[in-house]
């Protein structure tokens, strides 16, 4: 008992210092106190995806929301010391190189494109792009057998490219700026299916009102890994939150988010991946 | 030089702004269809017609077309009565009949507005003239007023068709592949070359609108009714 | 008009009345019919339970009205921004240089002939990647420059028309007591042409008012995306729709009626001053 438990400490100690040792970075930081005044911090996250990040009026919720919560936390912010900012995917990296936002969690995939321009902590979460289809469909089971179906995504994204040059060339493309009218038009069954990553979908058939008619394929069928975005260079932060986003895994905090914001939808997280150790931002 | 022929081979510019010349000239051709009759219902005997005609413009009018599309797009198309061909259609073959239909009852409203200050210009004289030879409503209508209220309505009617020809722009929120949704794409995927995509889109458009302003000015001072 | 449509035909006898009476009534059935039978279609849209987030304040005070202050914002800045280059590029074109009336010709020529749409989205990723402007500016300014170039040429088209439609003998008149061609147009023309204007001017407000709806696609936070996110909360979308339409029909519809107003009252007060030019069709109103 002695012997696991030190083991345990050992380990975690190990996850520490590695992803410490991640975010090495040959630029250096310029260390400013961007996106806060040091009093607040402010955090990008999407404001339309139910169950990652979704405003409720004054409220905000989803998993995104609860890792940024808790990150912000470990940095020393809490409560209404944390500001949520709306970070549309095109203005991402934007947000970040001018400072107008601390850190950004908003299904934010790390990529090497995304790398020249910001750096990357987490990553805390290791999604897959999968369909959602309506909870009595049989006939979809992966996007191979897409061919000559309506699916559905949103204008400009890959994954629906991604589908159609990978696996299905028949598909029939569907596309809009925002998932909410993909899965509106699943609801109403003009399309059969919508594509993006699992945990997003999961998240739309998580919503009460659509409870029991939509589910997620579960059969993903590529790797995004959601970083968190910071400034270029910024080693000390990036190492700050990849420490916070051990902890949170570590203390089940990360296990108990998950259950309680795409729980709901019967979505289970892949545990071959998940939860994920945080070693990006190298 | 690399990266542009990379984009041009990527995005169907050209097939694009075929479907923006589809849609504008099927849209126009609805709209003056539906314009027409409501511009007849305007100027009718009948009160409840001319209500309907007043209805219809100042509803339409004051509603957003991009409102007005999703309305037919999310709402008419799921809607059990109305069907513009199969649930099995390609979808970008439904999205561009539904946005016709939009576009076309959209600027009808415009149209009908347009034809009636034609109706305007046509002095009170000659619809007296042809009541006095016995003509009824719609023979006065047919052979006297309108024709002349046609012609008067040319130079409003073309600014009615540059609009529409533009607003077609506004299907690209339904994911029809037309011009403007084309150019989003094309910024999202190659951001440095915004300012050839913006040149491109734009230069297309003068090619649509330029030769049909000009065609309508000419057009109105040809016809135009001597008095 | 009314006059006109009166001559079309005889005051109905009452043969005339009766058809008129089943016009009406078949009119009503099939209208209530199509009404009915699109209510019915969208049945499951309209449950109560997609119908019912409406009724909650949080739905108004978070999402609809600051959308709908968003929306306005936009349009009040932008018509003041399409006026103000209105006014600049309508008087470029009645310049006295030739090359300030060609550049401003092409100027003109070329925004009225791109989409809205188009040149928001532009100016949206220029703001974005190359003036690179704090990112809750980008949408708000991208909506502006949009709308400000497009209707800021149909307002100096209209300016030019205005001038050009006044009296040749009151710019003549102008130069003959010695004032400057510019002096002219800015003191003598320009007043009256932009009074002459005022009800296309502010039938073009309602234009830019409803344009704004385009800013949803270039993530501006007006009354149409705030919507669209409030029914990615309550998953009622096309209901959503259905009340935005409302929300910009109302308004607009308070707005033409408040310009309607405007503009008798201004031709009113215009013709005590000027009596020669006042418009020969309000000879009945009061001049007080």
């Amino acid at each position: 008992m002695k012997i696991m438990r030190s083991l345990v400490a050992a380990g975690a100690a190990m996850v520490l210092t590695a992803s410490l040792s991640a975010c090495v970075s040959d630029e250096a930081a310029d260390g400013g106190t961007a996106g806060g005044d040091g009093d607040s911090i402010t955090i990008g996250i999407k404001f339309d995806q139910p169950g990652l990040g979704l405003r409720e009026g004054s409220e905000y919720t989803g998993f995104d929301v609860e890792v940024a919560k808790y990150v912000a936390k470990e940095l020393g912010y809490e409560g209404d010391k944390v500001v949520f900012k709306e970070s549309v995917s095109a203005q991402r990296e934007t947000l970040i190189e001018s400072g107008q936002v601390k850190l950004i969690f908003a299904t934010y995939s790390i990529n090497d494109a995304r790398k020249q321009k910001v750096s990357f902590g987490g990553p805390y979460f290791i999604a897959g792009q999968d369909l959602l289809v309506a909870a009595d469909n049989t006939d979809i089971t992966g996007p191979e057998s897409l061919n000559g179906k309506k699916l559905c995504s949103v204008a400009g994204s890959t994954p629906a490219q991604n589908i159609k040059e990978k696996f299905a060339q028949q598909v029939d493309l569907q596309e809009y700026d925002t998932y909410s009218k993909c899965v509106q038009e699943l609801s109403a069954g003009s399309v059969d299916a919508v594509t993006t990553d699992n945990v997003i979908l999961a998240g739309f058939a998580a919503q009460p009102q659509y409870a029991g008619k939509l589910k997620v394929v579960g059969a993903p069928f590529t790797e995004e890994r959601y970083g968190v975005g910071l400034k270029k260079g910024d080693t000390e932060l990036c190492g700050k939150v990849n420490s916070a986003i051990t902890k949170m895994i570590d203390s089940g905090d990360w296990q108990k988010a998950i259950d309680k914001t795409v729980g709901p939808s019967g979505f289970k997280v892949a545990t071959a991946t998940n939860p994920p150790k945080p070693d990006a931002g190298s | 030089m690399g990266k542009f022929g990379q984009m041009m081979a990527q995005f169907d510019l050209l097939h694009a702004f075929w479907v923006t010349i589809q849609l504008s000239v099927l849209g126009a051709l609805g709209a003056l269809v539906i314009g027409t009759v409501v511009a007849i219902m305007r100027v009718s005997p009948v009160r409840s017609l001319q209500l309907f005609g007043a209805g219809y413009v100042n509803i339409i009018r004051n509603t957003p077309l991009t409102l007005l599309l999703f309305f037919c797009w999310f709402g008419l198309r799921i809607s059990s009565g109305i069907q513009l061909g199969l649930p099995s259609d390609p979808t970008q073959v439904l999205s561009l009949r539904w946005a016709i239909i939009a576009v076309a009852v959209y600027h009808a409203s415009f149209v009908a507005e347009a034809i009636r200050s034609g109706v305007n210009t046509v002095p009170q004289g000659q619809a007296e003239a042809a009541r006095a030879i016995g003509l009824g409503f719609f023979d006065s209508l047919r052979h006297v007023v309108l024709p002349q209220a046609f012609r008067g309505a040319v130079a409003p009617l073309g600014n009615v068709l540059i609009a529409l020809i533009k607003n077609t722009t506004v299907a690209a929120t339904i994911g029809l592949y037309e011009a403007a949704y084309t150019m989003k794409g094309m910024i999202e995927f190659y951001p440095q070359l915004l300012y050839v995509t913006f040149a491109l889109i734009a230069l297309g458009f003068i090619i649509l609108t330029l030769p049909t302003g000009i065609f309508f000015t000419s057009m109105s001072r040809k016809v135009a009714v001597q008095r | 008009m009314n006059q006109q449509a009166s001559v079309l035909f005889d005051a109905p006898g009452p043969r005339a009345q009766k058809v008129h009476l089943i016009i009406t009534i078949i009119g009503w059935v099939l209208l209530i019919a199509a009404v009915a039978g699109v209510l019915w279609g969208l049945r499951d849209e309209l449950t109560p339970a997609k119908l019912l987030p409406f009724a909650d304040p949080m739905a108004w005070t978070g999402y609809l009205l600051p959308g709908l202050g968003a929306t306005l914002a936009a349009a009040a800045t932008s018509v003041v921004t399409a006026i103000i280059l209105g006014v600049l590029l309508g008087c470029g074109r009645l310049s006295g240089i030739k090359i300030i009336r060609i550049v401003c010709g092409l100027f003109v020529e070329f925004f009225r002939a791109v989409p809205v749409l188009l040149m928001m989205v532009f100016s949206w990723y220029f703001f974005i990647f190359v003036l690179r402007v704090p990112s809750a500016w980008q949408s708000f300014a991208g909506v502006v420059v949009g709308l400000t170039f497009y209707n800021g040429s149909v307002i100096a088209e209209l300016i030019r028309s205005g001038v050009h439609s006044l009296p040749k003998g009151q710019s003549e008149a102008g130069l003959a007591v010695g004032l400057t061609p510019s002096q002219v147009l800015t003191s003598i023309q320009l007043p009256q042409a932009i009074t002459a204007m005022l009800p296309s001017l502010v039938s073009q407000l309602v234009v830019i008012l409803k344009d704004t709806a385009l800013g949803s696609l270039i993530v501006y936070s007006d009354v149409l995306k705030q919507a669209t996110e409030l029914s990615t909360w309550k998953g009622n979308l096309i209901a959503t729709f259905i009340v935005v339409a409302l929300i910009f029909i109302v308004v607009n519809y308070a707005l033409t009626s408040f310009a309607q107003w405007l503009e008798r009252r201004l031709r009113a007060r215009g013709a005590r001053p000027r009596p020669a030019t006042a418009p020969p069709t309000a000879p009945g109103l009061p001049t007080v």
